[in-house]
Order: structure tokens, then sequence, then C-alpha cells
């Protein structure tokens, strides 16, 4: 088993999306949970193939977005009321209204940052050194091929049953990938 | 005979006739869509680049010397003073931020819309938009005239009190929205880029190339993973960038409509900048993409659908425009304010008249051609008629802003008003510039989504033949 140590997994190469869907689908009821499909753009239905759950970005970008809204209030109110205020024309130091564009676009402008970097966050990038980025044939992801990766780390990984079940859904080429 | 029921009803496929023209004509498989759009970042330089950056470079030279002279000088270099206040640097700056909402419509709008079309060219088109606010960000901060303290505009801790930015002006909100905007386009800009950005480390054959695009692509491996994630991330930028893009050029319209000067005025400013800012920015996509379509060989990828379907959008948001010059002249007229009556006879007839029918004629008359479909798809009379949409906007924004101002109330304060030298050549500059960065754009980074078009081909979808379906279905 020492020798499982230098590897980082097992890949699979497909052709086609269809072809992928299916594998993905196999390793899936085989209950591997160390394991990743790799395309050259987002193929629709994956997610459920994979078993994948509702992606969570969608909290970071609301946090940042109540942040925004609350901040830019607070700024406000902070700067034209509390810190200095200035009566200009008879108006109130601080209201809701006149203070709602500016608080609009900060709520937008932290949403995004957040829905960004939250993307970033749960997808653990960037991340410069991939096992799989010094795989010459995984170049071929960015161009037209599909992967299925089984890490060694996966509870269920066994090299010569995991090697078949890569075969027997239909891929022509599986290889160990070093770690 | 108990699986039989999971099988489901067979559906015939559609008759041919119903069939929708694809997205990537003659049947471009994946691998060739990464060849040819990251050939063009790959390949040699071609000659046309050279000359159009030798033309472009010099040109956006222009327009540092000419704020430079502006800031050692003083704003007297410029045509302003009593009463148009605001000339050229306000009619440029509203002329570029409302091209630049075109590449945010394109991006979130029709993706929220489902509109695949949109792929081909929202790369371009977001990067159009950087460029475009950058243009028109440079306006408002040498127009404040004492430049060293541009800062002011932002709510910075200072040794005079502290004193704050005024937060009830809405030349303050449009501060937020410029900046909020630039900064959320250059976001989506850059998520967008992630996959491209592996896809052409992954074609690099130098180190060099090979680390700076594998830096900025940030180890992506096209993990389902992740892309779960990304989509994620990408439609709730495109939900918060729709909001944004409308509210951009509403904010913009606010820094006239809150004012009380009659021409500017009117309610009806929001939808009408927002609809005008659309309309100006796909003439600009379409002056744009129509020479590179055809430069880079990309008929395929940018097809004469796409172009057709951009005529269509500026006829729809060239009509609205219409509809809101003809709403101003009724509601001048029906509102029984003699100034606004005034403002409007004045605009029309006025020493300005000039201005507002070249106005007329290029947003009204104009867009009205692309009704049919031999103009949409001749490609000489859609690039003619962009260049007059983008001719007929800034005239659009001088009518508001110079004949609005040079004859309100009083007649004593009634003025003239002709732009200089640098007004004029700072213009100018500003073009070489968006010329100059998006010359380095084409040439630097993947100028249509490669990915995102690779998802819209029949290759890509797991139910079709050619993504290997054998019609089981799911």
């Amino acid at each position: 088993m020492n020798g499982e140590d230098l590897h980082y997994g097992i890949l699979a190469e497909f052709d086609t999306p269809a072809a992928t869907m299916a594998a993905a689908e196999k390793v899936r009821d085989q209950g591997y949970s160390r394991w990743d499909v790799h395309s050259p753009f987002p193929v629709h239905g994956m997610d459920e193939a994979m078993g994948l759950k509702n992606s969570q970005v969608g909290w970071f970008a609301f946090l940042g977005g109540a942040i925004g809204f609350f901040g830019g209030n607070l700024m406000i109110w902070y700067m034209n009321s509390f810190d200095y205020g200035l009566v200009v024309g008879g108006k109130p130091l601080y209201s809701a209204f006149s203070s709602f564009p500016v608080c609009y676009e900060m709520t937008i402008l932290f949403a995004a940052f957040g829905s960004l970097f939250g993307m970033l966050i749960l997808n653990r990038l960037p991340r410069l050194h991939h096992p799989l980025l010094k795989n010459r044939r995984f170049a071929q992801v960015t161009h037209d091929k599909f992967y299925v990766v089984i890490e060694c780390d996966d509870p269920r990984y066994d090299q010569d049953d995991t090697h078949a079940l890569l075969r027997e859904a239909g891929s022509r080429h599986v290889e160990l990938v070093r770690d | 005979m108990a699986s039989k029921s999971h099988e489901g009803v067979a559906v015939a496929p559609p008759p041919l006739e119903l069939e929708r023209e694809p997205l990537v004509h003659n049947r471009r498989s994946l691998g060739w869509l990464s060849d040819r759009i990251s050939g063009i970042v790959e390949g040699k330089t071609p000659l046309w680049w050279w000359v159009s950056f030798a033309i472009c470079l010099p040109v956006a030279v222009l327009c540092p010397l000419m704020i430079g002279y502006l800031i050692v000088t003083g704003v007297g270099v410029w045509g302003l003073n009593h009463p148009v206040a605001w000339g050229w640097a306000i009619v440029n700056f509203v002329w570029w931020i409302g091209i630049g909402h075109a590449g945010t419509l394109i991006s979130a709008i029709l993706f929220l819309l489902r509109q695949k079309w949109r792929t081909s060219i929202n790369r371009a088109a977001e990067a159009m938009t950087i460029f475009a606010v950058m243009c028109a960000g440079i306006f408002p901060a040498i127009h404040v005239g004492r430049i060293w303290f541009a800062w002011w505009l932002f709510p910075l801790p200072n040794s005079m009190g502290p004193l704050w930015p005024q937060f009830r002006s809405p030349l303050l909100w449009d501060v937020f929205a410029v900046s909020t905007y630039f900064t959320v386009s250059l976001l989506f800009w850059y998520m967008g880029l992630i996959p491209d950005l592996a896809t052409i480390r992954d074609r690099a054959k130098g180190v060099v190339r090979k680390f700076c695009y594998g830096l900025f692509a940030l180890g992506w491996t096209g993990s389902n993973r992740h892309w779960s994630n990304y989509e994620k991330a990408y439609l709730i930028l495109a939900g918060l960038s729709t909001p944004l893009v409308l509210s951009v050029h509403s904010i913009v319209s606010f820094d006239f409509a809150v004012s009380q000067l009659p021409g500017w005025h009117t309610t009806i400013f929001p939808p009408y900048f927002v609809a005008g800012a659309i309309f100006s920015g796909f003439g600009m996509v379409l002056t744009l993409l129509i020479p590179l379509r055809t430069l880079f060989k990309l008929e395929d990828v940018i097809t004469v659908r796409h172009i057709e379907l951009m005529c269509k959008v500026t006829l729809a948001t060239g009509s609205i425009v219409g509809y809101a010059y003809f709403m101003e002249v009724f509601i001048a007229w029906y509102g029984g304010n003699p100034y606004e009556a005034y403002a409007f006879q004045n605009r029309a007839l006025g020493p300005f008249w000039w201005a507002y029918w070249i106005m007329i004629s290029c947003n009204v008359i104009c867009p009205q051609l692309f009704w049919f479909k031999k103009i949409r798809t001749n490609m000489v009379y859609v690039f003619v008629l962009s260049i007059f949409v983008n001719i007929g906007m800034w005239f659009e924004r001088f009518v508001i802003v110079v004949t609005s101002l040079h004859r309100d109330f009083m007649p004593a304060n009634w003025g003239d008003y002709t732009p200089t030298y640098v007004d004029v050549l700072t213009y100018v500059g500003t073009i070489g510039f968006f010329m100059t960065l998006f010359l380095l754009f084409i040439r630097f980074l993947p100028l249509v989504a490669i990915s995102e078009v690779k998802g819209v081909t029949p290759a890509a979808d797991p139910h079709h033949p050619a993504g290997g379906s054998r019609g089981e279905g799911h």
C-alpha cells in the first residue's frame, strides 16, 4: 500500500459529455466521495449525475450585500449627521431616502465581491500547483476532453477495482496521476 | 414490462423548418473553437493590428497632454463659461458611460433572459464596457476645477474636521454609481475570463506565457465541483449587475433631473437615459465587432444572426429613445410651463438647431432602417448605421447639456458656447485611449468567451446525438 502515497488519483478520459455523465452516475452509485469530473465547460445535469448539492455561494453574496447596505447607511449617518452635521437647504441631516442611491450601489458592490470571493473560497482557489496540472494528458481538459478523476484518499479507492470501474464506464484511457 | 414506464413517451424530433439556426455555423467542433479563438492570441500579430496601434497610440497620448495643459493652466483653456458651465466634458462623460451599458446588458440581462447568442459577443462587449467606463471616469475627475482636490469626492478621512462628502447630492451618488459599475464590470469580466485563461495556459508553449496566463487562471482545472460554484456565482453576478446597469444611468440622469433647470427637470429622464445608453452601447458593439469578425475570420462564431439580433435590440431601444424625445416635447407643451416650453422650442429652432436635428436624424430615423432584413444582414449598412448611432447619441448629450444651460429663466443670463481645441483634443484623446486598450485586449486575451460558446454547441449537450447521447435520455 506504500506505493499509493506517490499517486494523487486515477484519471479516466472521455470524449463526449454523455459518456462522462453516464460514468459519473456509475461512480456516484458506487459511493465514492473524493472524486470529480473535469470538463471544458459546465455540463448541464452533471451536478445531479455527481450527486452535488446546491452551491453555497449565495450566502457569501447575501452577507456581502447586507454589509454593503447597512454599512453604507451607517457611514452616511456617521459622516453627514453624527461626526460633522451641516444643514443644507433645511434638509434633514440623515434621511433614508437621500442615502438610498449610495447604499443601493454599495449593496451591489459588496454582494459582487461576496459572490466572486465566495466562489474562490468554496473552490479553494487560487491553487496554482495541482497534481492534475502536471499531467500532460490532462491539459486537454480545457480543449475538448472530459475526465473523471477518483482520488487515492477516497475510502472506497482500490487501485484494481477503481481502474476496472472506470474502464467499464467506457473510458478508453485510464491512468494513474502522480502526486 | 415495469421498465417500460420509465422510458416515457417517445417524442418525434421537431420538423426541420422549426429548428433554430445553430449559434455556431458549419458544425464546428469544441476543439475548433479553442484553436480558432486562442489562435488569435497565440498567432503572429497581423499587420493591420500594428497599423491601427500606430495610429491609436499617438492619439491616446493627446489625452494626458491636454489634461496636463488643463491642470497647469486652469479651466479657462476649456470653452466653459457662464452660463454654460457644463460643456464637452460632461457630454463626453455621459456618452462614454452610456456606451458601457451594452456590455453589462449583454453579460447580465441577456444571461438572465437565457439568450444563448450572447456567448459569442459578451467578452468583447464587457471589455468595451470597462474601457468606456475608464474613459468616462476621466471627465468628472478633471472637471472639478482644482484637480488636486478630486479625492474630496471620496469619503476619505482628512484634516479639515474631517469634512465629509455631501451625501444628499446626486453628483456624489454618481461617484458611487460609476465606481461600483466599473468594479463590478471588472469582476464579472475577470470571472468569465478564468476558464479561458486556463485554456491558453494549457496550450502555451513558452514558460513565461504559461506562467503569466496560469497565474491569472488561478489554477483552474475545469472541475465540476468548481463549475457548480462558478455557475452560481455567475448567476448571482448577473442578478446583481441587472439592477446595477439600470441604476447607473438612472443616477447619471439624476445629475440633471434633480436640478430645477427647464429641459433637465423631468421625471422621464431615468428610463430615457437607460434606453439611450443601451442604444449607444449596441451601436459601439456593432462598430467594433463587424470589422473584427471579418479580420479574425470569426464568421462562424459571430454569425450574421448575431449581428441581426443586435440590430433588433438597437431598433427597440432606438424606438424607446424616439418615444422619449416625443414625450418630452409633448409634456413641455401640455405641462403649461412657459420656461419648459421655451427650452424645447429653443432646442429645435434656436442657435443649436443643427445639433437637435442631427440627434433626431441619427437616433430616431436611422435605427428605423433596421426594420428591413436586407439592411440588418448587410454588414456595410449595419456598420455605417452603427457609426450614426454613436454620433447621434453624442449629440443627444450635447443637446441636453448645452441647449438647456445656454438660455434659462432670465434673458440677461443667456449666453453662447463654443468648445476650444483643448475640449476637442481631450475627447479625441479618449477615443484613442479606448481604441488602444481595445487593441491590446484583442491581442492578449481571448475576445470570445471560449468555454461559454462551447457550452451552447450541440456537442456540449449530453442529450444531443452530437454530445454522445444514444437517445436513451436521463
